[in-house]
């Protein structure tokens, strides 16, 4: 089950003195589904078309099911199914047709091919406009049919490239769903290209972060949380309600700052800010009770708590900053 | 009585039907489990896309009324081409083909001028409409090699420019047998279908060059207005500018024979760059017998000759050298597509 799929080493491509992609290094595993995450012109696509052999590296090797891409792309054609971004169809064609050429030039006799893209129209839910012309599809249907294309051949791999570019959040959804359960049924590994971070998040065994041709991070959400905010993994944001003055109490009257100094003395608290009533606290463990036994014991009162977690966008965007601090 | 025939009418035709209807599914059967090999795949497309697009209905039908044209006005000025006293006369059937009263031209005039807009048209979207279109990274995620596609493209181009040309002559040799009567010789005939070979050869010329555009440029419209520049640069300005050299390098008064016929040859070999020079002296050797050669003759060769026609396996000697140029440049063009195809990035879109 650990085997792996996909291996890229040292894996370079270089456009005059541009680098598109950086000694990029990468294992993904056999059944898992594996999301590259970045920004446009990460070098996502690039780092793709090297593992298809559809563009040479400058330098380094791409091994897919343990045959080199660069040197017997055929071969690695035959056993990964590629969705390229915005797919186009034969417009002429119904969505049926250009399924039937696609597998006839994976060597089905017709018949085969036939019974095979009906099948599969049943399963991505294009049975209606099978017959219809692809030129009148719609861009989730297309989408669709891509993901079809891609499974007419029994793919061991499938590698979609911003699978969900253009499509409605609904569609979106639902074409993340279908990816996920036709490749947990089958057991294909896939690996999806994306910059669109929540979506991503939610079907993706890992994900690796790849910016500027660069892989900067790799693993499951949790880990590169736990990387990332390692100073400060817990966050909590307290509102706060302070009372109007309440005579003869000068002793207990909560004022800002003796709040914030009480809060900063609790044990494993390491920021505290107050701004518009709400308290930011950044903390190296869970300190939730202590510190809203404090702020009550203070004699202010609590109006909200919202303990943070770190979820994909934080992630991309500390290493924004943290990549623009390089520059 | 009559009864029983009919039912045993009924039942026969049944039975037939019921046959060929076996029949029917055992070849349909037959040929669809058949794996067909993935090249032809692509070529099987290409054709069946060639022949339902708008593009090629609309030239075959022009090239089908001016082929037509061309054979009715030979067949109303026939009778004055055999009544002049000219060596090409035993081959009546050729005349077909060049005769012309000026009002119209003959028929391999019109496919020199034709052939390369056919040619033009049938390549000029070859790989960017697939790229634009999106469609070249998904057939190329397939497992087949990359050159199978620009490959099969200049196949079914070549393969419907051929079956086109073979039909339009044969059908021009059907009208002049029906319309005159006179069964052409074995000769004629082969000359006929070397006339449509080297035709095939000039039009592929120009569907390569027009491929290399497609591969070159990623709009089909910049690639189709390349083609025809140049193709209008060779039809009209290389002549003119062969002209104005010719001019200026013209020997004086007093220049020997020598130097007159080094000239001659010199501005011969600037026009035998263009394709339809090579073509037209191609084919008016081969649809003309009695035309001996292409360059000047002096008159130290033409004395003692009888003017005659020359048997075929002379005619295509003379005309070897420009059928071999045909075929190289054809052949540099489609070299020069391949090559830029098979180092390209496959983006997509």
């Amino acid at each position: 089950m650990n085997q792996n799929i996909i291996e890229l080493t040292g894996l370079t491509k270089t456009y005059g003195s541009f680098i598109a992609v950086d000694h990029l290094s990468l294992t993904i595993r056999k059944g898992e589904i594996y999301g590259l995450l970045g920004p446009n012109g990460a070098g996502k696509s690039t780092a793709i078309l090297m593992m298809l052999g559809l563009t040479d590296p400058s330098s380094g090797s791409v091994k897919v099911c343990g045959i080199d891409s660069t040197t017997n792309p055929i071969e690695v054609k035959r056993k990964v199914g590629y969705l390229p971004e915005d797919v186009g169809f034969y417009d002429d064609y119904t969505g049926l047709e250009n399924l039937i050429y696609t597998a006839q030039l994976n060597g089905f006799p017709l018949n085969r091919a036939r019974e095979k893209a009906e099948q599969l129209l049943i399963r991505v839910g294009l049975t209606d406009a099978a017959n219809k012309k692809t030129g009148k599809y719609s861009r989730g249907m297309r989408q669709r049919l891509g993901f079809a294309d891609v499974l007419i051949k029994s793919p061991e791999v499938i590698i979609l490239d911003e699978p969900t570019l253009g499509i409605d959040p609904r569609g979106v959804r639902e074409f993340l769903d279908l990816i996920v359960k036709l490749s947990k049924e089958d057991s294909h590994t896939v690996l999806l290209s994306s910059h669109h971070l929540h979506q991503v998040q939610e079907v993706c065994d890992r994900v690796g972060l790849f910016i500027g041709g660069k892989l900067i991070a790799e693993g499951d959400i949790h880990s590169l949380s736990r990387k990332l905010f390692s100073d400060q993994p817990f966050s909590i944001q307290v509102g706060i309600k302070f009372y109007a003055d309440k005579k003869g109490s000068e002793q207990d009257h909560a004022t800002p700052e003796r709040l914030k100094d009480s809060i900063k003395k609790i044990e494993g608290v390491l920021t505290a800010q107050l701004s518009n009533n709400t308290l930011h606290i950044g903390c190296s463990h869970d300190a939730t009770d202590e510190i809203v036994r404090v702020i009550v014991d203070s004699g202010a009162g609590v109006t909200f708590l919202n303990k943070k977690e770190y979820g994909l966008d934080d992630i991309y965007n500390r290493f924004f900053e943290e990549f623009d601090d390089h520059e | 009585m009559t009864g029983n025939v009919k039912n045993n009418a009924s039942l026969w035709l049944t039975q037939t039907a019921e046959f060929l209807k076996n029949f029917n599914i055992l070849k349909k059967s037959g040929s669809d489990s058949r794996i067909i090999h993935p090249y032809m795949v692509i070529v099987n497309k290409e054709i069946s896309d060639h022949v339902r697009s708008w593009r090629f209905i609309i030239l075959f039908i022009l090239i089908a009324l001016t082929c037509l044209g061309s054979v009715y006005i030979a067949l109303a000025n026939i009778g004055d081409a055999v009544k002049s006293s000219d060596p090409d006369n035993p081959f009546l059937f050729l005349k077909l083909f060049t005769v012309s009263d000026g009002t119209l031209p003959a028929f391999f005039v019109f496919v020199s001028f034709l052939g390369p807009l056919l040619g033009i048209s049938l390549g000029f979207d070859a790989i960017n409409s697939e790229k634009n279109k999106g469609t070249l990274s998904r057939i190329l995620a397939q497992p087949v090699p990359r050159d199978y596609l620009i490959n099969a493209k200049f196949t079914a181009a070549l393969y419907v420019i051929s079956v086109m040309l073979f039909s339009l002559g044969f059908l021009v040799m059907g009208f002049g047998l029906t319309m005159t009567g006179i069964p052409p010789t074995p000769e004629e005939f082969l000359r006929v279908v070397f006339f449509i070979v080297v035709s095939i050869f000039y039009v592929s010329f120009w569907l390569n060059l027009s491929i290399l555009f497609s591969v070159l440029f990623h709009q089909p419209a910049t690639s189709a207005l390349s083609g025809i520049a140049v193709w209008l640069f060779f039809t009209v300005f290389y002549s003119i500018i062969v002209n104005v050299i010719a001019k200026a390098a013209a020997p004086s008064v007093t220049a020997t024979a020598q130097q007159v016929v080094n000239y001659h040859e010199f501005i011969l070999n600037l026009l035998r760059v263009l394709p339809s020079q090579l073509f037209s002296d191609a084919t008016t050797t081969l649809l003309m017998p009695s035309v001996r050669s292409l360059g000047p003759l002096t008159m130290e060769q033409i004395v003692g000759t009888l003017p005659g026609p020359l048997p075929l396996g002379q005619s295509l000697l003379i005309v070897w050298p420009q059928i071999t140029g045909l075929i190289a440049a054809t052949i540099i063009c489609f070299a020069l597509s391949y090559i830029s195809f098979m180092r390209r990035e496959i983006r997509s879109r």
